[in-house]
């Protein structure tokens, strides 16, 4: 693989990274803890939202941004690395 | 059959299932002992890293934590869980590629030195053992209530278990031993809680009931009857500086744990690290999920069965009697009035409940079936076995592979690195033991120290030995020892020696947040005042930046380049 490609390869990789961790911080960090009072003035279902944030929101969050993260990298590998994966 | 009997025999079942597996899974060579041969398909190490993951402190102790904290329970939620995707962007991939055995291992090679592996072994040692330390307790209590018997007795058979299946299989042992844990913890857990969920709710997924039911809010009030703060008021107990500091403190720290890291050194590629961490979490959430609504609902049930009840009424509950002998729950008429209250204030509360006995009593508070029962205490013992084992061999690697093949004798044969690596795990055992027997602390607390210290050395160092070339030896060993001092002493200082938190009122379990900024700042700032690293290492960061698995342009470090 020729130097431009890699740089290329490892900027689409961070990028996605960078995103991928700005999703989570918003959510955890953000929505869970820094904004938790002002959620709670809703409501999902019987539970205040800030609240349902920081217990089981976040986590379902959590594991879709992991996958999101490994199908994303399995196109970059099969863009930049195609000869050698299906 | 009663309880007893129950337990006894599906704890021997289980036992019989992990020595099975164990012996199934012996191995010969060093890379099936300290990597299972690299041969891990992603689902089955989803299984193995969920299982080595959730601990004693997150089968036992977690929900009650909830049950008590309400709201600011919610760190251990988020912070327990939220470190997966640290682990899974920003580690796992580039650890699975970098393809060495151990921790330690990438932080000697990358960082070109013998003194930088040595404060990683020190680091790592460090963390598994203050982290192991707890999960013994956890066996103890199980053992000591359900097969009533003596704590040290409970702790000797658990160790046995796990020295069988670590000491003949190594981390292949451990890995497949680690899957069938998984499958009786998850098992363990989910039954009670779904039928409690059902018998409260008539709602069988407890993830749904917890929100669309009225549980929470008639906890709400009740709580707000007895004169304690509503349950899903936020910042009763901690700051939210603090509650910000430790949820970080257990992300990062969850990525920076040795024995989780390590599990992504046993799968076949780049792609199979990818797709396992998001298996472990989603194994994982399966009973982070169901922990704040079983937490919800324990609170509810155990307020409703005994408070406003005579001393005589709540004699008769079978469950009750049984934990009072453990010490683990207290009933006192302090007033004199002839039933027991339950008030916010310690002084005058007439009930003592010890967070650890939450899970472990739901059921029987719930009234289910003396199977259910027992089977929450063999999914216990999993969840603390599989832990305990996955720790002593990170302490057993750290020893036989870093510290003795790769400083002492690299020149030592296959049999010897097994040999010495099977001895480790037997000394780790022994002392693992001792704070069994003689333990430090309570079960999450103690488990708090060691995030706390796995943020404060191995994050920040790991992350910038990949996304920062300019990293150098001396910037790596002075961003780990900074770091770990100071959490240490901070830890220590606040706990034993009465010591204030003088950084803005920061508890000692979250400011492992703060030691690993003043790693980074530390590693950043010292290597840009020292001379970079070799081509070589630059070279080996750029592979692995690269696509694909083939090996490193750097694959054995020449000896000579070590200082």
């Amino acid at each position: 693989m020729n130097e431009d490609k890699r740089r290329a390869y490892w900027r689409a990789n961070t990028a996605l990274i960078r995103n991928l961790l700005i999703i989570w911080a918003v959510v955890s960090l953000g929505c869970s803890i820094l904004l938790v009072q002002p959620l709670n003035n809703l409501r999902l279902g019987g539970v205040p939202l800030g609240f349902w944030m920081a217990q089981q929101g976040s986590i379902f969050v959590f594991v879709g941004l992991i996958f999101v993260y490994a199908v994303q990298m399995d196109k970059l590998d099969r863009k930049y690395d195609g000869n050698r994966r299906k | 059959m009663s309880v007893e009997a129950w337990t006894t025999v599906l704890v021997l079942i289980s036992f019989i299932l992990y020595l099975y597996i164990g012996w199934r899974s012996r191995v010969k060579d060093s890379k099936g002992f300290f990597v299972a041969e690299q041969g891990v398909p992603s689902l089955a190490n989803g299984a193995a890293t969920a299982a080595d993951w959730m601990s004693a402190a997150s089968f036992i102790s977690m929900a009650g934590l909830i049950s008590f904290l309400g709201y600011d329970g919610s760190i251990y939620l988020m912070g327990w869980t939220g470190g997966y995707v640290l682990l899974a962007l920003l580690l796992a991939p580039y650890l699975r590629k970098f393809g060495k055995y151990t921790v330690p291992d990438f932080v000697g090679d990358r960082y070109y030195s013998n003194i930088a592996r040595v404060v990683a072994v020190v680091a790592a040692i460090f963390v598994s053992m203050t982290y192991v330390a707890g999960q013994m307790r956890g066996v103890g209590i199980v053992f000591s209530r359900f097969l009533q018997v003596d704590i040290s007795t409970g702790v000797v058979i658990g160790m046995v278990i796990v020295g069988f299946f670590s000491v003949l299989g190594g981390m292949k042992g451990i890995t497949w031993t680690q899957v069938a844990q998984y499958c009786v913890l998850i098992v363990a857990y989910l039954i009670p809680a779904i039928a409690i969920s059902l018998l409260l709710t008539n709602n069988p997924i407890p993830q749904l009931s917890f929100v669309f039911s009225d549980i929470v809010p008639k906890l709400n009030q009740i709580q707000l009857d007895l004169g304690f703060q509503e349950y899903t008021k936020p910042f009763v107990n901690k700051s939210m500086l603090d509650v910000l500091f430790i949820a970080i403190a257990l992300m990062v720290g969850t990525a920076g744990l040795p024995h989780v890291i390590v599990r992504f050194y046993t799968v076949p590629d780049v792609r199979s690290a990818r797709y396992s961490a998001g298996w472990a979490l989603l194994m994982i959430a399966l009973l982070y999920t169901t922990a704040p609504a079983l937490a919800t609902f324990a609170r509810y049930n155990l307020i409703s069965t005994l408070h406003n009840r005579t001393i005589e009424e709540i004699h008769q509950l079978d469950w009750a009697k049984k934990w009072e002998n453990t010490k683990l729950l207290t009933f006192e008429d302090k007033n004199q009035d002839g039933v027991i209250q339950l008030t916010p204030n310690k002084a005058t509360s007439e009930i003592g409940i010890d967070p650890d006995i939450i899970v472990l009593s739901t059921p029987e508070v719930a009234k289910l079936a003396p199977w259910v029962i027992a089977l929450v205490a063999v999914g216990g013992l999993a969840a603390a076995l599989s832990t305990a084992s996955g720790l002593l061999l990170v302490i057993s690697s750290a020893i036989a592979h870093d510290i003795y093949y790769r400083m002492i004798d690299p020149g030592a044969s296959e049999s010897r690195r097994v040999m010495v690596g099977r001895v480790m795990v037997g000394f780790a055992i022994a002392i693992a033991g001792y704070f069994g027997i003689n333990p430090p602390g309570f079960v999450a607390q103690v488990v708090a120290f060691a995030f706390g210290l796995a943020a404060a050395s191995f994050f920040p160092i790991i992350i910038l030995g990949v996304f920062d070339k300019r990293t150098n030896r001396e910037g790596a060993i002075a961003g780990m020892l900074t770091g770990l001092i100071f959490t240490c002493y901070y830890i220590l200082g606040v706990k034993f020696y009465g010591m204030q938190p003088w950084f803005f009122g920061v508890s000692a379990e979250g400011i492992g947040t703060l030691g690993m900024i003043i790693n980074f700042i530390v590693t950043y700032t010292v290597s840009r005042f020292t001379a970079p690293p070799p081509l070589e290492v630059q070279e080996m960061v750029e592979v692995l930046r690269t696509p694909g698995d083939e090996p490193l342009a750097l694959a054995e470090m020449d000896e000579d380049h070590l200082d």
